[in-house]
């Protein structure tokens, strides 16, 4: 059982890094950033390859800025080039396939074995016992919490947070959008590679399909989140993710424990469940305004 | 001030739906000049407003404001000069962002650099001294999102937005018309006042033609995209509603077909 909430916690808060991004990219600019899931690669890769090249702090920035490139990439199509937002991430995600095969050395699976790592060397400290690496995967992911919620409370922040919630304003206050769209999805993507990067030096290993899927959990998590802590300020939003992921790893952890749905599965299960969250609003108008039919033929009925 | 020598607007040119929406429009503003716009819909009003403040670029002519040539100048940076009300209350704030927040934006429009600086105590004092003189008790209501006020409250906060730092030029583009009549004359108030305070050089397009004769020190009339008619000073401080009509009718060679333009008192 500890073992569980163990595993679950860890892999929560890492995870939560992706959820953070997405926070960034699709709840305050608005925009379903897909080029999610090559950027958590691409941080996979460059950490898990840095730190067989015997550079595991290194791996951090070189990461984070990798993962800012890839956002880049996708702001530059989006804003100067008139791709629509999706295809965008779509496109820089696709191509993202190659950059990280050549990050991993041409080959589909890097993996590191007697390489030091962050966490080898945060063990030999001593701090938080055998839970180490919760201790320190904790303190990035809270860390980074702090920064986002810092740094959207600057003007620069503010301006990022008004492109997505009125385009018009953001114009009519001299802030280019091309401007803010690009920097929040180049931090947004820095997280993700971030979280890549924690993982990849955590189990010592990089697989190139590693990303699969990594989008629709993080807006699990996000909205799980949300559901439990509520939306609102920043602070709010941040908190939200990380209890959503360590939430969705318990479920996780449960389900692969107790076999109630079969671990092949879990996908299309989370994928239902964000499907559902995100339609939310339209089924209950939906539902609402049946209610108002049947109501309606009801009175007109009983005359 | 703000000058337009010859601009020319043409939208979905070479197809069916071809507009003219600017047909070689001259217009000069003196600074501190205060001008009301009237004509019927489609005259080119809006059209104006737009090329002024760069939602588009004109197809021929050339902008200047205040000795600078803007007419290539994209609109984010022109937003610098120019503040801009909308008829439609929800277009200048943000809705999920605080009334602070939403000020403190409007307030770095000008200001250059300090990227990571924060709301300061002293923006906050600043602020809340600017909210107390709309009136509207929204002092105290700082930290709660905009989405939470009444479009009167957010037309008021706009137009507040606009003028924290008195830009060069203000647009009113019917910024009263959604809102019920005793906000809208709130509103109008308090717009009328910070123009006085600031000496602010203002187009406003109204639909009322008392209001147009009545605000400011002069009225512009426009149809098929240029002006018709422009009056001011003495000839201006005589006129009626009626002459105003009779004189559109020899300008633009027919009568004014605009239902709300003649029915609004």
């Amino acid at each position: 059982m500890l073992f569980i909430v163990q595993t679950a916690l860890e892999l929560g808060v890492m995870y939560a890094l992706v959820s953070m991004a997405l926070y960034l990219s699709y709840r305050i600019l608005d925009i379903a950033d897909l080029t999610t899931d090559g950027t958590f690669v691409l941080g996979l890769a460059v950490s898990v390859s840095m730190a067989a090249a015997g550079h595991p702090i290194l791996a951090f920035p070189a990461a984070m800025a990798a993962g800012a490139g890839a956002g880049f990439v996708t702001a530059f199509l989006q804003t100067r080039l008139g791709v629509p937002s999706i295809l965008a991430g779509i496109i820089t995600n696709t191509g993202l396939y190659t950059i990280n095969l050549m990050a991993m050395g041409w080959s589909s699976n890097v993996s590191l074995l007697r390489q030091e790592t962050v966490f080898t060397m945060f063990r030999t400290t001593g701090i938080g016992g055998s839970w180490y690496e919760l201790v320190l995967a904790g303190a990035i992911t809270v860390l980074a919490g702090v920064l986002l919620i810092w740094f959207l409370g600057t003007k620069t922040g503010l301006s990022i947070r008004a492109t997505g919630d009125n385009r018009d304003m953001v114009k009519a206050s001299s802030i280019n959008p091309t401007f803010t769209i690009t920097l929040g999805l180049c931090i947004a993507n820095a997280l993700t590679a971030l979280s890549g990067a924690v993982v990849g030096q955590m189990q010592k290993t990089a697989d190139i399909n590693g990303g699969t899927g990594i989008v629709v959990i993080g807006l699990a998590c996000l909205i799980i989140g949300e559901t439990v802590v509520g939306r609102g300020a920043v602070w709010r939003g941040v908190l939200a993710v990380i209890v959503g992921s360590i939430i969705y790893r318990f479920i996780y952890a449960v389900v692969l424990r107790t076999g109630i749905v079969p671990i092949d599965c879990l996908k299309l299960v989370t994928a239902v469940i964000v499907a559902l969250a995100i339609a939310m609003p339209s089924l209950k108008k939906y539902f609402a305004f049946q209610k108002r039919k049947m109501a309606a033929s009801r009175r007109k009925g009983g005359q | 001030m703000l000058t337009l020598e010859h601009v020319s607007k043409t939208f979905n040119p070479g197809t069916v739906n071809e507009k003219k929406a600017l047909d070689g429009l001259d217009l000069h503003l003196e600074k501190g000049e205060f001008v009301t716009i009237v004509g019927s819909n489609g005259a080119g009003k809006s059209t104006l407003f737009n090329a002024v403040a760069g939602s588009f670029y004109v197809d021929e002519g050339y902008i200047s404001l205040g000795g600078r040539d803007i007419t290539f100048l994209p609109e984010y940076k022109r937003s610098r000069s120019i503040g801009r009300l909308f008829q439609d209350p929800l277009r200048g704030t943000a809705p999920h962002m605080t009334i602070e927040e939403n000020l403190a934006l409007a307030y770095q429009r000008t200001a250059k650099g300090a990227a990571f600086s924060r709301i300061s105590r002293k923006d906050k004092e600043f602020f809340r001294e600017k909210l107390s003189l709309l009136g509207m008790g929204l002092e105290d209501r700082m930290r709660q999102p905009v989405g939470l006020l009444s479009g009167g409250q957010r037309q008021a906060l706009t137009l507040l937005m606009a003028t924290l730092e008195p830009p060069e030029l203000l647009l009113l583009d019917e910024h009263t018309a959604a809102l019920d009549p005793a906000t809208a004359e709130k509103v109008l108030e308090l717009t009328r006042a910070v123009i006085d305070e600031n000496k602010i050089t203002c187009l406003m397009v109204t639909h009322n033609m008392h209001q147009a004769l009545e605000l400011g020190n002069r009225t512009l009339m426009m149809a098929d995209g240029s002006v018709v008619l422009d009056v001011a000073g003495e000839e201006r401080a005589g006129m009626t509603v009626e002459d105003l009509l009779e004189r559109f009718r020899a300008g633009a060679g027919r009568e004014l077909d605009n239902d709300r333009i003649l029915l609004s008192e």
